[in-house]
């Protein structure tokens, strides 16, 4: 047995990062386990001349295609949206593009808004200051005074416009539509130790220049600095419980499949919401036969992704193409509900900026625009630094067909098993998708794009993981109470996007770290009382 | 890992795809050493690419590359109309290990080197752009 520790967190993604770092002024001892390994960035890709073909191999976005040692498989063939993700110190902000938007207020209370799913717990107010705090953290660009949200300072200038982004916000400018440059958790000066953005183009195969806040360069290492202990390449089975009903600690694998057992006070789960579902359905026993925290039954239902479309033009004129990040600006025009639309809830365009050569060509060979033979050269010539476009991110509804279970076949290195997905397109995001193509192909348009090419929804589109361990107060209807605490385990507690209730139209990251700073701050002020 | 004739047939089959060009100053798919590097690369997909080349042979019935060349247009054709994903990865590795050569790379007005460290320069802002969203009221709902 390994020596007992105050605090447990399994994961050292965005929210095991956070929870990590604002517990250690605790002084508890506290240990985190992750299954997968520190980054190396001077490894990335964009460090070589292969940088595109490894975006498609060991830096791919599905752990499937990826199967690196540090992988579990996910077997997502009844899904339409496959998963994508990244095991290893910073998790998915390893890869992800740093746009980082926060949820809006009217986000917290689609039931009493728009009477449909469930009202959050809680509200924007009350994560105001820990989306203030985490941006102190990540380190945020962008420029006050979006009309689209309530007012807040980015700390650092917005990321440049570019020739894309000039392009496609004239487009807008002439419909009358909303546009404004996006947040990002991408330093555009240098910050706190991190060196600004040298226009790298590939944010999303990890950032060499560190300019980008994956909590490898963030959270973990003033953590480590607190007190911390992260200890790697160890992937945790289940969680154990006593006597008691209480959670005493986790059994996990070393890199040389050596089984241990570590015990500890509380166990705070950070493994996103696939890989959280996963280990709480694996750690069923006598007294919790359906999973752990699971007398609600929603333990790995209510599985949200984002639908995404995606969306690009080609123009005469040269744009950016591989240079810059490919933030650039987002517009929510249609991110409110408007019945006329057909649909509930809406959605946020977040605007891109080119393709690499090679992705230009592979791409532009997918969705026939570029021939073989000898038209090749002069086709290509056309796509090539002449295409860009966006992204739609449709707000997901809750519903509890959706699901993550255990797989009863596929099992991963360590004879864990899979997660299975089981996930169907609601007719709501057929009908927003379809509407975020048609308003995409008229910005595109105005913007003088003389030929338009969009897929929806994206396949491989599973980037954002939510819901499967919903927060509320009422524990037949939530996994953890409104400030992540397990209603079944006094000890055990959950900080990633498992614990979403609504999904919201924008990217999570920022929002899953202010509740993991928010429960983490919640943890600190009931530490007398904290299994009551 | 490759046949002498499945090699021939894939060089073959990356000169169909991206022959040369005297216009734009480039060589070929099958140019010695982009296809050196093509047969490096196979990586994790050299069942695939395995695959599509027994496939060709098939339709063939010879090894494609001795075919004429009005016989090669129309095996190929076939073979893009049903190869699936093994093609989609063939095709793949061949565009990969093409854009990245140094002859292309010039051509297309890009320095052979990777992005990192020296980084691309991106254009300045005309943020009087923003001016007419500025005017605008706000667009969030408050809650409830």
């Amino acid at each position: 047995m390994t020596t007992p520790v105050d605090v447990l967190i399994i994961g050292a993604g965005a929210s095991g990062a956070a929870v990590a770092w604002s517990l250690a002024e605790t002084k508890m001892h506290i240990l985190c386990l992750e299954q997968g390994d520190w980054m190396k960035p001077s490894e990335y890709p964009s460090t070589g001349r292969d940088w595109e073909a490894r975006q498609l191999d060991d830096f791919h976005i599905s752990p499937n295609r990826r199967a690196r040692n540090t992988d579990y498989p996910i077997n997502d063939a009844d899904s339409p949206i496959k998963i994508a993700n990244f095991n290893g110190v910073g998790g998915g902000t390893v890869l992800y593009a740093g746009h980082f938007p926060r949820l809006h207020p009217s986000d917290f209370c689609v039931r009493t808004l728009d009477g449909i799913a469930d009202d959050w717990p809680i509200d924007y107010v009350t994560l105001e200051p820990f989306y203030a705090e985490n941006d102190r953290m990540m380190g945020v660009s962008g420029l006050a005074g979006d009309p689209a949200y309530p007012p807040h300072e980015p700390m650092m200038p917005p990321l440049p416009l570019g020739k894309s982004g000039a392009t496609l916000s004239r487009g807008l400018n002439r419909l009358g539509w909303h546009w404004w440059p996006s947040d990002s958790a991408i330093a555009s000066v240098d910050y706190e130790g991190r060196a600004r953005c040298i226009n790298l183009g590939h944010c999303t195969s990890g950032c060499a220049q560190g300019a980008k806040a994956s909590t490898d360069i963030t959270y973990w290492p003033a953590a480590i600095r607190a007190g911390v202990e992260l200890r790697t390449r160890c992937r945790v089975r289940e969680i154990t419980t006593n006597e008691h009903g209480m959670a005493s600690g986790a059994v996990y694998y070393d890199a040389d499949g050596v089984e241990h057992f570590q015990p500890a006070e509380v166990v705070i789960l950070a493994c996103n919401a696939v890989g959280t579902a996963r280990i709480l359905l694996n750690s069923g026993s006598a007294r919790f036969p359906c999973g752990l925290a699971n007398s609600s039954g929603l333990v790995g239902k209510n599985l949200m992704f984002h639908p995404y479309a995606r969306i690009a033009g080609y123009f005469d004129e040269t744009l950016d193409g591989y240079r810059g990040p490919g933030n650039c600006i987002w517009s929510q025009e249609f991110y409110e509900t408007d019945h006329s639309r057909g649909f509930v809830r809406g959605y946020t365009f977040e605007f891109s900026r080119g393709q690499g050569p090679v992705m230009a060509a592979v791409h532009g060979m997918q969705i026939g625009r570029l021939p073989w033979g000898t038209e090749h050269h002069r086709a290509y010539r056309k796509l090539f630094c002449h295409r860009t476009g966006m992204v739609a991110i449709c707000e997901d509804l809750p519903e509890e067909h959706n699901t993550v279970t255990l797989d009863p076949v596929m099992k991963d290195a360590n004879g864990i098993p899979a997660p299975k997905i089981t996930y169907t397109l609601s007719e709501n995001s057929r009908r927003m998708l379809d509407h975020a193509v048609a308003r995409a192909t008229e910005i595109l348009r105005a913007a003088g794009a003389y030929d338009v090419w969009s897929e929806a929804p994206i396949s491989e589109g599973g980037w954002h993981l939510m819901g499967t361990a919903r927060m509320g107060t009422d524990p037949a209807r939530s996994v953890v109470n409104e400030w992540g605490r397990s209603h079944d385990v006094k000890n055990l507690f959950i900080v990633d996007g498992s614990i979403f209730v609504t999904s919201g139209g924008v990217n999570p990251t920022r929002t899953i770290q202010a509740l993991a700073l928010y429960i983490a701050d919640s943890m600190k002020h009931r530490l007398a009382t904290l299994f009551d | 890992m490759l046949s002498a004739d499945q090699c021939r047939s894939l060089r073959c089959l990356a000169e169909m795809m991206i022959p040369p060009s005297a216009e734009y100053g480039v060589p070929s798919a099958g140019d010695d050493a982009i296809f050196g590097d093509i047969l490096q690369s196979l990586g994790r997909d050299a069942e695939h690419v395995m695959a599509v080349l027994r496939t060709l042979d098939a339709m063939a019935g010879a090894p494609f590359a001795d075919l004429d060349t009005r016989r090669r247009d129309a095996v190929a054709a076939q073979l893009r109309e049903t190869g699936g994903e093994a093609l989609t990865c063939l095709t793949r590795i061949i565009l990969q290990c093409y854009y990245r050569d140094d002859r292309v790379m010039r051509s297309l007005g890009m320095e052979p080197r990777p992005p990192f460290p020296e980084g691309f320069e991106v254009e300045q802002d005309d943020w009087s752009l923003l001016d007419p969203v500025r005017a605008r009221p706000k667009l969030y709902r408050d809650a409830g």
